[in-house]
């Protein structure tokens, strides 16, 4: 039965839907925050960590209360290739001095967290329901339908993540194709924390964040990825659908073959895994972008395809936040003016622009595509552990000229001058 | 560490199984003209399988990532893909 008219519904209380709901709440307004799991963040799962940068302009110093595990102190990339490894490792202390760049999280506890701000903030957090429908009038998204219950509002807030079911419904978007997509695939694996700090040279309740890519993926565009929490480690792999159509083994023998590579084994040995989770991953950026606004609805998070993977860096929450930021300044001017056409939403978009959200996804829009390049996991992977392996090597053999051990690696990788060049030029051009 | 099994990892999670209804459901027909059936090596739960040579295939384990639905090259129609009900399907409690 439809009850009196709510200023927004929120679909999904994840970082997206909760930071809308909780900015719009604090302002006074009548929101419901709807969510299909029995509680927030039951239905979330990520690689691991969020850099803070956006959810400390809104609540400031969030980690005094929130529950993070660790503040990231040591970023390491390793490009895996057998028995060899070659790592490039950076640690700034100032990362964890006071005003944390990054922790690490886990999203059952830390989103129902930020769910139960908006809560504590006025916003009515409705759990366990599945919203079935978009209610439209005339073109015009009206509500939702949740089993036999309507509910009406001015706007709906589309936060209800990847698969964005809602934005599909409004004819917002359409089905994704397979290579914007990535599967990405995690277990917890529980150790003792002062294990991991040892294990990972941490000092107090300092984390490390290590991304992986070569032999990890099988051979397809993807990687690799570990993350020290309190007293577990998230490990885990992101692969592309498009690769994961044509492949041949099973996409969880692919993940315990990563946990006993001679490289990774080390580092969990003697953990007990305690769960194992499964996310889509939008990796197309803008090329995958739904409409972002129209009359009645806005898209935030996920189900706008807010993702950002450079290779080195891989940021979803932060996007999250400050797109459900966005949404909310935008639900708040509409309600002063009571335009909620898409004409009345379209400062949606210069929000979006005026904050990182539309800026660095414009900034980087050739980096999905750069990274699509399989050379990248399998012939650079080969040459940099083989030419390092080289380097380190003393056998008693005759002296080879730097410069021809190279290129020589270089033939044995399979890769020319030319593809060396193209590539490097490609990559400093979408960077 | 041990190497686990796909029964073994889902074995740890938590799951509320929604006994009445699948929100998964496959088209057998459209499954069986499907030659790489790349569903079976994609899923992360390893759900999708042949049995009797026909495509056979269990919601109970599902984590509800949507891989299915996507890798799938009869897209919108083998695979007709929902999420469960409302408290029904997976719980992460770590996530």
């Amino acid at each position: 039965m439809a009850e009196e008219k709510l200023t927004a519904i929120i679909v999904g209380a994840g970082p997206a839907g909760s930071t809308a709901a909780y900015i719009l709440a604090t302002e006074g307004h009548d929101v419901v925050l709807v969510e299909r799991g029995t509680t927030a963040g039951g239905k979330n799962m990520y690689g691991g960590r969020m850099y803070t940068h956006a959810l400390n302009r809104i609540i400031p110093r969030f980690w005094e209360e929130a529950p993070v595990q660790r503040p990231i102190a040591q970023e390491t990339i390793t490009f895996l290739n057998g028995a060899r490894g070659f790592s490039i490792s950076c640690a700034d202390m100032g990362w964890t001095a006071d005003g944390f760049h990054s922790f690490t999280l886990l999203r059952s506890e830390f989103d129902a967290w930020l769910a139960s701000k908006a809560e504590e903030a006025g916003a009515m957090l409705a759990c366990g329901i599945l919203v079935d429908e978009i209610l439209m009038d005339g073109g015009k998204v009206i509500g939702i339908r949740a089993g036999e219950d309507e509910m009406l509002a001015d706007v709906v807030i589309a936060a209800d993540g990847v698969n964005s079911i809602l934005a599909q419904k409004a004819g917002f978007a359409k089905l994704f194709s397979p290579h914007q997509v990535a599967t990405g695939v995690k277990q917890i694996i529980e150790l003792p924390a002062e294990t991991i700090s040892q294990r990972f040279q941490l000092s107090g309740n300092n984390g490390a964040a290590r991304l992986f890519v070569g032999d990890c993926s099988n051979g397809m565009t993807g990687g690799g990825f570990l993350y020290t929490n309190k007293s577990s480690i998230s490990l885990g792999l992101v692969i592309n659908v498009a690769e994961l159509r044509r492949s041949q083994v099973k996409l969880v023998d692919i993940i315990e073959d990563f946990k006993s590579n001679p490289h990774i084994a080390p580092l969990i040995e003697g953990g007990e895994v305690a769960e194992y989770s499964a996310h889509l991953v939008p990796e197309a950026g803008l090329a995958m972008m739904p409409k972002l606004y129209g009359d009645g609805m806005i898209v935030a998070g996920d189900a706008a395809g807010f993702v950002l993977n450079l290779g080195y860096t891989v940021r979803g929450m932060d996007f999250a936040i400050a797109s459900g930021e966005a949404a909310a300044k935008t639900v708040i001017e509409a309600k002063a003016r009571n335009d909620f056409s898409e004409q009345g939403l379209s400062r949606y978009m210069d929000f979006l622009k005026q904050s990182f959200v539309m800026r660095d996804l414009e900034a980087y829009r050739n980096m999905p595509q750069f990274l699509e390049n399989e050379r990248m996991y399998k012939a650079y992977p080969e040459f940099v552990t083989g030419f390092a392996g080289k380097l380190f090597t003393v056998d008693g053999a005759p002296h080879v000229n730097l410069l021809k051990m190279a290129l020589g690696q270089m033939k044995e990788s399979g890769i020319s001058l030319w593809q060396l060049a193209r590539d490097g030029w490609k990559g400093a051009k979408s960077l | 560490m041990k190497r686990l099994t796909v029964e073994q990892l889902l074995g740890v999670n938590k799951f509320v199984v929604d006994d009445d209804q699948a929100h998964i459901k496959v088209n057998k027909e459209v499954c069986s003209a499907c030659q790489p059936k790349p569903c079976i090596f994609a899923c992360p739960a390893g759900l999708y399988s042949i049995q009797n040579e026909e495509i056979s295939f269990d919601y109970a384990g599902c984590l509800e990532c949507g891989t299915c639905r996507v890798v799938c090259p009869n897209a919108g129609i083998a695979i007709e893909w929902k999420y469960p009900r409302g408290g029904f399907g997976v719980h992460y409690r770590y996530g």
